[in-house]
């Protein structure tokens, strides 16, 4: 892809502060999100939507963001792994994945952070069966998932 | 060692033994909760009190937060000024010679830096064990997506368009893509005779068993290949030039390993090459010898153009060029007395090694070893080889051979019992080797091993004959089978027979002027907890915070070789290391007269900052000593072939759904004799990591190959276990200390990817009746069975 001609501004709003993209229409957004904006906590395992490891949320949907195309972005607000602290206030859910051992190589560990708080968002209490499906975009080599469903269960308590 | 060290102290301290060790097995709950009903018990965080010991608990992973932030860094998230992209182009055919390269296509050529076997400075070979494999073929090549030629250029898409443009002209040979074809020799393509390397384990005589035998069964077994599938895919990014050297970033469990290829790659001096692991997104062997490949890669292109060059693969590039777990195929032949005791085992075990030698010989070791389990046998003979196809070289993957042997054995055993008419429980009771027995290399057993009562524990927590009761009530009138199934076995931990020796690990430790204490390893953290254990080791040695302790970065111009992050060594070989090196500060603090015994944190903090501002730098360091009585025969391969074995037994739940020939696991125990566990949450996660890969390999992952090329290379089609697929998976400890791991830890890391595909398949023979005998399991081969 020629990255200099055929580039487009997208303007979004990404972390909460606004931004004004300049990438070919087709770029992926993953890659515009690390490259330009430097927000090198998305990550990219696999390139075809079925890892998560890219997941940002876009317009309060999680989405992988290796097959957006930056142009769905125009007038979006995204949230990427560094939006979900508070400055330096963690997340309960990023606090309860120190505490009870939910990242270990830690590659997947933004995007099942990033699906963990937007499956809170939307069900505060979820079943054993909903924390399953609503992980099950997200793949972990080195867990086992076990500790991840342990500090997404403790999340919940610690409201 | 290649670097330098200005220590005005060095000490070589022997590893001590811990003595007056409580020798009797203890056990204790489980710290970690199962992810069962929701509600579930909190695990307690270390507390903040200074000096308690930090041994045993559950200290936080001391990278935790910036991998929980996204602020941990990756080697893709580094770019270096004026860096270029590199890409390799590959063989599109398995076998051949080379004709002509061409360059194709509307590409603007001359901005791109091409790379060919002529480029090397020094040997075009890999360094290794048999140094066969080169970086890039030359004129020849031996299996599909082989590297041939290097591309480098600032624009990353013009790049991927320009290796689409590469036309290489090839000669055909015939090849072979089976392990069956190797064997029977179709055609010699490696070698006189397809073989890198073969074994013979003997003991007593089989030969003198089978005639008056009361009963001999027979099996063979199958397990294919793994794709180890770290979510982080290779990636390194080299700068290297004749004036200052090469130096390589990356992602990576052995940095002197990348080291030492480099160093033959270039011809340069050791202290010339400087390599250093980069966060690393999990590697489970698949990192433990490839770096070295793609690591020589990049800086050939970086030697050529000058600028840095980076290299990332992307997932389909990974999958399909990269390591596999070795295919294996096994034989058994076991004689038994009518009352199910082994008088005789004759095993066959053959590994599929692919197109290069690599790691073959080491993964052959395990497997042979391990073939003939925890089991007390007076006759053995173990018949081993590894041998060549036209495929991707198979590498290393937790458990190396062991895997794959342990599979046929407890699969074996499962049907001599069947055949002598006794419960596959009762059975492997009757046969467990004990203290003072020995093994088929006729180690004699010199710890505490009660299998037995491992055993009766596993089945007790899985609740394992009222289910199959139960099960055997139920399944006639469902369509939904059950079964429950167990495996049980051992793992020896750290390098094989004299490995250890041979590595002579080292781990530096040092003071600094802050009054902190650094840990100078090679150990790389990979996810397992490396920098958190040592951490905890170290605190509890010298009575302070883990806060206190830092782990250095892995850069082999700045720590010593502790040898590779493999082989389940980390913790029980190099964590002694880092416990005796701290000691040797501490001494040192004590010997210079700044500090006093029983001091407190405050006063040992203070020590360090007097010392190093009075004498300056304080290092030590310790050098790996063999524990006394352990005898290896290489030649004869006899002997303790390991310091110690972890003990477990595994059970598994099944359902199998003969509407959709779907196999689920449904509940999962892994109960294990671990030494002494470091710090629960960290060895609870390494058990249900390793059982979650392990069910994977039984159930999911399916590499299927066309002509060499593994072609179903995604994610999309070769599956992993999703949250949605894992069962709840409960783990269980024992302890029985290792007088020569730290506090008693044995290693643990590989141990969990033995137990898992055995108990399954033997939980699905219950289910359904059928004995299944190779792995991966799909639904495709149950249907054909089952219908």
């Amino acid at each position: 892809m020629d990255t200099s001609a055929n580039t487009s501004k997208i303007t979004c709003t990404v972390n909460g502060k606004a931004e004004t993209l300049k990438a070919h229409p087709l770029e992926r957004l993953l890659d515009v999100l690390r490259e330009q904006l430097h927000l090198t906590g998305t990550k990219e395992g696999c390139g075809e939507g079925e890892c998560g490891a890219c997941s940002v949320v876009l317009n309060g949907e999680i989405v992988n963001s290796c097959l957006v195309p930056v142009a769905q972005a125009a007038g979006a607000t995204i949230k990427t792994i560094e939006g979900v602290a508070s400055g330096d206030q963690l997340h309960r859910v990023q606090q309860s994945f120190l505490e009870f051992g939910g990242a270990q190589c830690g590659i997947c560990t933004p995007g099942m952070v990033l699906a963990a708080v937007d499956l809170l968002e939307r069900n505060p209490n979820p079943s054993e069966t909903e924390i399953r499906t609503g992980l099950a975009g997200n793949l972990c080599r080195c867990t086992g998932y076990m500790k991840i469903f342990e500090s997404v269960v403790q999340a919940c308590k610690s409201e | 060692m290649s670097c330098s060290f200005p220590a005005l102290k060095c000490w070589a301290i022997l590893s001590r033994p811990l003595r007056g060790l409580n020798k009797n097995a203890k056990t204790f709950a489980p710290s970690v909760a199962p992810f069962g009903p929701l509600g579930c018990n909190v695990i307690s965080s270390m507390s903040g009190k200074i000096n308690e010991h930090v041994v045993g608990k559950s200290a936080p992973r001391k990278e935790g937060r910036r991998k929980v932030t996204g602020a941990a860094l990756y080697i893709d998230d580094l770019t270096f000024p004026e860096m270029l992209h590199g890409v390799t182009v590959r063989s599109s055919i398995a076998r051949g010679l080379i004709k002509n390269i061409a360059f194709a296509g509307d590409i603007p050529w001359a901005e791109i830096t091409v790379v060919t076997a002529k480029d090397i400075p020094g040997e075009n070979h890999v360094a290794l064990i048999i140094n066969d494999q080169p970086y890039l073929a030359d004129g020849v090549t031996n299996h599909p997506e082989e590297a041939i030629i290097l591309l480098a250029h600032a624009d990353k898409y013009l790049l991927e368009e320009a290796r689409r443009n590469v036309r290489i002209d090839y000669d055909e040979s015939p090849a072979l893509f089976t392990l069956e074809d190797s064997v029977n020799k179709k055609e010699i393509i490696w070698g006189e005779d397809n073989v890198f390397k073969s074994f013979l384990v003997e003991k007593g005589n089989v030969d003198d068993v089978w005639e008056s035998a009361d009963l001999v069964v027979d099996g063979e077994y199958h397990t294919g290949a793994q794709e180890q599938l770290y979510i982080e895919n290779n990636g390194v990014i080299a700068i290297a030039n004749p004036a200052e050297g090469v130096t390589v970033w990356g992602s990576m469990q052995c940095p002197y390993y990348v080291h030492k290829a480099l160093v033959k790659l270039f011809a340069l001096p050791e202290d010339k090459i400087r390599v250093i692991q980069t966060e690393t997104g999990g590697g489970f062997g698949g990192k433990e010898e490839y770096p070295s490949m793609i690591a020589g890669h990049a800086a050939l292109l970086a030697w050529k153009t000058g600028k840095p060059v980076k290299i990332i693969y992307d997932r389909a590039e990974d999958m399909v060029a990269t390591t596999k777990r070795h295919p294996s195929r096994t034989r058994h032949r076991t004689a038994v007395t009518k009352d199910g005791k082994l008088t005789a085992m004759e095993i066959d075990f053959v590994i599929d090694g692919g197109a290069y030698c690599t790691l073959s010989p080491v993964v052959l070791s395990r497997g042979t070893i391990h073939a003939a389990g925890p089991y007390s046998c007076p006759n053995v003979r173990i018949r081993s080889s590894a041998v060549a196809t036209n495929t991707p070289p198979h590498g290393a993957f937790r458990g190396f051979g062991a895997p794959q042997s342990i599979f046929a054995l407890e699969r074996h055993l499962d049907k001599v019992a069947h055949a002598i008419g006794l419960e596959p429980d009762e059975f492997r009771r009757r046969n467990f080797v004990t203290e003072g027995q020995t093994t088929a290399t006729s180690q004699v057993i010199r710890e505490k091993v009660e299998m037995g009562q491992l055993l009766d524990r596993a089945l007790k927590l899985s609740d394992y004959h009222a289910k199959r009761e139960k099960f055997a009530g139920e399944n006639p009138t469902s369509r939904i089978k059950k079964g429950i199934g167990f495996a049980s076995f051992m793992h020896g931990a750290g390098f094989t027979g004299s490995g250890e020796v041979y590595l002579q690990s080292v781990v530096g430790a040092e003071a600094t002027a802050d009054g902190r204490v650094k840990i100078l390893s090679a150990s790389t953290e990979i996810g397992q907890g490396t920098n958190t254990i040592f951490s905890q080791i170290a605190a509890d040695a010298l009575g302070v915070d883990a806060d206190l302790i830092d782990v250095a970065q892995p850069d082999t111009s700045s720590v010593p070789n502790s040898g590779p992050t493999v082989a389940s060594r980390t913790c029980m070989i190099v964590g002694k290391l880092v416990e005796s090196a701290v000691l040797g500060l501490k001494q040192t603090l004590i010997g210079s007269g700044l500090l006093q015994e029983g001091y407190d944190q405050k006063e040992f903090q203070n020590a360090c900052r007097h010392y190093v501002a009075q004498f300056g730098a304080l290092k030590t360091f310790s050098k790996y000593q063999p524990p006394p009585n352990v005898n290896w025969d290489d030649e004869k391969y006899q002997g303790d072939a390991y310091g110690t074995y972890a003990w477990a037994v595994y059970v598994a739940e099944v359902s199998v759904d003969l509407l959709t020939y779907e196999a689920h696991v449904q509940d999962f125990v892994a109960l294990q004799e671990v030494g002494r566990v470091i710090n629960p949450v960290l060895a609870a996660g390494q058990i249900e990591g390793g059982v979650g890969q392990a069910i994977g390999f039984t159930l999911f992952e399916n590499v299927v190959w066309d002509k060499g090329r593994m072609i179903n290379n995604q994610m999309t089609n070769y599956i992993i276990p999703t949250a949605a697929d894992i069962p709840p998976i409960r783990v269980f400890f024992e302890e029985n200390p290792y007088a020569y791991g730290p506090s008693g830890a044995k290693g643990i890391g590989e141990l969990p990817m033995d137990g898992a595909a055995p108990a399954i398949l033997s939980a699905i023979e219950n289910a359904t009746g059928v004995r299944f005998n190779h792995v991966p399991l799909m639904p495709e081969a149950m249907m054909k069975e089952l219908v």
